[in-house]
């Protein structure tokens, strides 16, 4: 039973990293209706610039917080500079440039930084808990309280204030929004920012478990993407819950199915959003769209 | 002033006839010209386009993102490697068991695809495309696991007093060729009008009864096939397999291709093809990072300049030389202009 207990435990702890990737992915798909395929090389690239800034002396949490601002400011420059020129009405045309802008960014991290790995100093204390023979780390839960009050702002940017209504509804439909008087224009720069800052947070959450290299965020996107896909692209509650969903499955099926093991767990998430998706198209807290023809 | 040619009239048909023969010429005598690495390469550009031509069918024509296709190249490929290292099986075998399977593949993929559209497709895809190494090291019997499999090079006939270079060269040119002329029929054919229509709107396909599910299932299929089969000539031509032969960067590098040879055209396939294969090279030959990097800035700015990639720009260019016409077009033109011999109603009874 101990065992069972610790690996939902360890499960929630990776499952959360998962939720932060999700939460960008989701902030950025509701403001912009985007699938953001460099979403995970955006992270990698702020927390380089983290990285470096705490290597040139700046105390870490300085560094953090700077580095949420420059990616907010990077995220709006790559929405100005690139995403805003292409057809917006073709998704094979955006997962291309989402894709060039994920081989950009890793080819970009890897000439400036090299391949070679570096170790990410973590924020939080590196206390564990023990509970009988389950053990707990500060850092694992200190992730997750993170990402909840991310999550309540989320909730709250986009159902309680104006400025998340505005996103939403250009998102939905761009022509229509502008006739009410929103900038659809600036929606979407501002989603590229807060996602990229998002992004940012991730990635210094993520960095202390996986250290810090060039390719440290392929699979994160990829358990990111199963994640916000099993709870609903466009929620923000679906995207921690279906991330920390991924992270236990994924644990657990590793722990207790023989022939998964640990190198075909990336195979988990997989089955789990065919699954998921064949029954509730939408995701598990998605809204369903309905369609007058 | 751009000479015009009417489509399917004899000047039309007499300029393909030259063109053809032309690049096909060059073809011919392009392993003779070069060494035999510079053979090697153009074969693998012909694996590309082939591997290409077939995602295009998915992606250009029915409008279905899929970022996994290095799986199907990697079966095939791996369904090659291992008929041939235990089996000895020869090529044509190798080609007609790796081109079923690929095809069942696609079938087994396509069918859950159905219920996701665009973007939840791609993210399904990408995650084939970033298990496949994983999958291919479980079944280590099999595959041979992390060491992969050595296949020998084919020998060609004493008769033919090739090397095994130029003779692969010829065999990937005769397949080449072949899905070619399949995927140009595949295209202009009621298949490829249905998918076409698929793609720019199911529920108007459907009111014409045409059944998307069997429509794109086969596309899956058949798209995978092409894949499949690039993947037996790709083992022929570097004499190896191993499960890092064929990361998600491959699926991204056939992507790139479409992008720069242009969505939904089958030549533009081989214009991408020499792309891949020749400037991310050169481009490494500087430094590592720059393929990448060059690969990135080159697939942000097709799809921003010219999203019709380089066979829509050249189709654009060559208009200004010489313009293919229809045959009703031009009957149009020479008819009398009867919109203005009609005048409008009460025009006349006003005085």
């Amino acid at each position: 039973m101990s065992t069972f207990i610790q690996q939902v435990i360890d499960g929630l702890s990776t499952g959360s990293i998962y939720a932060a990737m999700a939460l960008a992915l989701v902030l950025i798909y509701r403001s912009t209706n985007i699938l953001n395929f460099a979403q995970g090389e955006m992270a990698m690239f702020s927390t380089y610039i983290a990285w470096q800034l705490n290597n040139w002396g700046v105390p870490l949490v300085l560094a953090i917080l700077a580095a949420i601002a420059i990616s907010f400011v990077g995220g709006m420059a790559i929405e100005q500079g690139i995403v805003r020129h292409v057809d917006q009405s073709s998704e094979l045309a955006v997962v291309v440039v989402t894709l060039g802008i994920f081989l950009v960014l890793n080819a970009l991290a890897g000439w400036i930084w090299t391949y070679f790995v570096k170790s990410f100093a973590s924020p939080f204390p590196s206390v564990v808990w023990r509970i009988g023979r389950v053990s707990l780390s500060a850092q694992s839960v200190l992730t997750l309280v993170v990402i909840g009050v991310q999550m309540v702002l989320l909730y709250l940017l986009f159902q309680r204030t104006k400025l998340g209504l505005g996103m939403r509804a250009a998102a939905l439909s761009r022509k229509n929004a502008e006739i009410v008087g929103i900038s659809a224009r600036r929606m979407m720069m501002l989603g590229w920012g807060l996602s990229a800052s998002l992004g940012a947070v991730a990635g210094a959450l993520i960095a202390p478990k996986l250290f810090l290299e060039p390719n440290m965020m392929f699979a994160v996107l990829l358990y990111g993407f199963a994640g916000a896909a099993l709870g609903g692209l466009d929620s923000a509650v679906g995207a921690v819950v279906g991330g920390l969903l991924v992270g236990v499955t994924e644990n657990l099926a590793g722990t207790y199915i023989g022939w998964i093991g640990s190198d075909l767990k990336i195979l988990v998430p997989f089955f789990l959003i065919i699954a998921v998706l064949a029954v509730r198209p939408a995701g598990l807290f998605g809204r369903q769209i309905a369609g007058r023809v | 002033m751009a000479l015009e040619i009417v489509r399917g009239g004899r000047p039309h048909r007499l300029l393909l006839v030259t063109l053809s023969v032309a690049v096909l010429l060059v073809l011919l005598r392009l392993p003779f010209a070069y060494g035999s690495y510079r053979v090697f390469q153009f074969t693998l550009v012909m694996i590309w386009a082939i591997a290409v031509m077939g995602l295009n069918l998915l992606v250009g024509y029915n409008g279905q993102i899929s970022i996994g296709h290095n799986a199907f190249f990697a079966v095939g490929a791996y369904t090659a490697a291992i008929l041939m290292h235990r089996y000895e099986a020869n090529l044509v075998l190798c080609l007609v068991a790796a081109a079923l399977l690929t095809f069942l593949l696609g079938v087994a993929v396509g069918i859950p695809a159905l219920r996701l559209r665009g973007l939840h497709l791609a993210i399904v895809t990408l995650a084939l495309a970033m298990a496949t190494a994983a999958i291919l090291q479980r079944f280590e019997s099999l595959t041979g696991g992390a060491t992969g499999l050595r296949v020998r090079s084919l020998a060609p006939p004493e008769w033919l007093h090739l090397a095994n270079d130029q003779y692969l060269y010829f065999i990937a040119l005769t397949i080449a060729i072949v899905m070619f002329v399949v995927a140009r029929a595949l295209t202009r054919s009621a298949f490829g009008r249905a998918i076409v229509a698929i793609k720019d709107n199911q529920l108007a396909a459907e009111a014409m009864g045409v059944d998307p599910r069997v429509f794109k299932v086969l596309t899956f299929a058949i798209s995978g096939m092409y894949a499949g089969v690039a993947g037996v000539l790709y083992v022929l031509a570097v004499n190896y397999v191993s499960p890092e032969a064929f990361p998600l960067l491959m699926s991204v590098t056939f992507l790139a291709a479409i992008a720069v040879g242009g969505l939904s055209t089958v030549q533009g396939a081989i214009i991408g093809a020499v792309f891949v294969q020749f400037v991310p090279q050169f481009a490494s030959e500087v430094n590592a990072s720059l393929a990448t990097l060059i690969y990135g800035v080159i697939l942000i700015a097709f799809m921003i300049l010219a999203p019709r990639g380089l066979a829509g720009l050249s189709k654009r260019v060559s208009v200004h030389l010489v313009r293919v016409i229809d045959p009703l077009d031009r009957a149009d033109r020479h008819a009398p202009d009867t919109a203005l011999t009609v005048e409008p109603y009460g025009a006349g009874s006003a005085s």
